[in-house]
């Protein structure tokens, strides 16, 4: 729903990175979403097709690495992948658990010219 | 060439929740992040907590909504300061809004200070304010089986309150099915059964509420 205002969050990263790096062009932009993150994959390309153009980043592709929502126990210290949102440690049933990933939505890196 | 980033897209909003929460320490504000559907009934609950707490409490509202001043205008009758932000079709509240409120406000003199997001139960969750706690609403006429639909939201809340239980009798809402769902999504949450309407169950969430306000001082 808020995908335009993430796209525009999105770019001002990847924009001041290129620039940084004094890019003349953005080919790759290679992201992390994780799986119960909000944002969707397709709003995002569709926003981005249209805020990027005339800038550095047009035409630049889009790949996106999903990220299964996992979690630490603190009582056992075992990481465990959630399922329906059962937080409940599997192997000691603890329920002190902390969300490692899964929830992340985060530019990993850029492949520039 | 490729060049490494890893920086998360909601990094400036956390960053801006993070001096919120700095205005907030400084000023010993107490604030709630208010979440729920549209009609689960946030102002209601807002306006009997305000009575709830009153008394030794000083409270102001920031009220989220899309378009006009409705709720704002409710809670300053009460004679309690609101201010109203207008996202203009944005479905959340995001940190800068609320960093805009919190600097027209006189902070010195407020104790717990609620802030009413936008009705949705997807998007405000994703995105910190500065809040010391996230409350939900869920109210019955919703349904028990939500949890799973808008997980984050319930798994991300400190303190979950059904309201409109005095509807109870005309559904099929069942109160121990959505207990156990909540409760394995989110073991540490607070739960609080009231009825706006009748004032059930109310004076719990508030004196629980006074309790965390003032122990936060």
């Amino acid at each position: 729903m808020h995908e335009m205002s993430v796209v525009e969050s999105m770019m001002g990263v990847v924009l001041r990175h290129a620039e940084q790096n004094r890019a003349s062009r953005v080919t790759k932009i290679n992201l992390v979403l994780g799986e119960v993150s909000s944002v969707m994959e397709e709003p995002i390309k569709f926003y981005f097709d249209i805020l990027s153009r005339e800038t550095i980043t047009e035409g630049a592709e889009l790949v996106f690495r999903r990220t299964a929502l996992m979690a630490r126990c603190s009582q056992c210290g075992g990481e465990f992948k959630v399922e329906e949102f059962d937080f409940t440690c599997p192997d000691c049933k603890g329920t002190d658990t902390e969300i490692t990933s899964g929830r992340e939505f985060q530019v990993e890196s850029i492949e520039i010219n | 060439m490729e060049i490494e980033v890893l920086e998360g897209i909601f990094d400036a909003n956390e960053i801006i929740a993070g001096e919120n929460r700095e205005i907030l320490d400084r000023h010993g504000v107490f604030m709630v992040n208010l979440m729920a559907s549209p009609g689960a009934g946030k102002t209601s609950l807002i306006l009997k907590t305000l009575e709830g707490v009153g008394g030794g409490l000083s409270c102001a509202v920031i009220e989220g909504d899309i378009a006009g001043k409705v709720d704002s205008e409710r809670i300053a009758e009460q004679g309690v300061p609101a201010i109203q932000i207008n996202t203009g079709g944005s479905c959340h509240l995001e940190a800068k809004q609320v960093n805009t409120a919190l600097k027209r406000m006189e902070l010195e003199q407020v104790d717990l200070l609620i802030v009413e997001n936008v009705g949705n139960l997807v998007c405000p969750a994703e995105f910190k304010l500065g809040e010391d706690l996230k409350v939900m609403i869920l109210s019955v006429a919703e349904g028990h089986d939500k949890p799973l639909k808008y997980p984050l939201m319930f798994s991300e809340s400190h303190v979950l309150i059904i309201n409109k239980i005095d509807l109870i009798p005309h559904t099929d809402f069942d109160m121990e099915s959505l207990k156990e769902t909540v409760r394995k999504m989110n073991p540490a949450v607070e739960i609080f059964e009231v009825s706006c309407r009748t004032g059930e169950g109310l004076s719990a969430w508030t004196g629980w509420l006074k309790g965390r306000v003032e122990t936060s001082k």
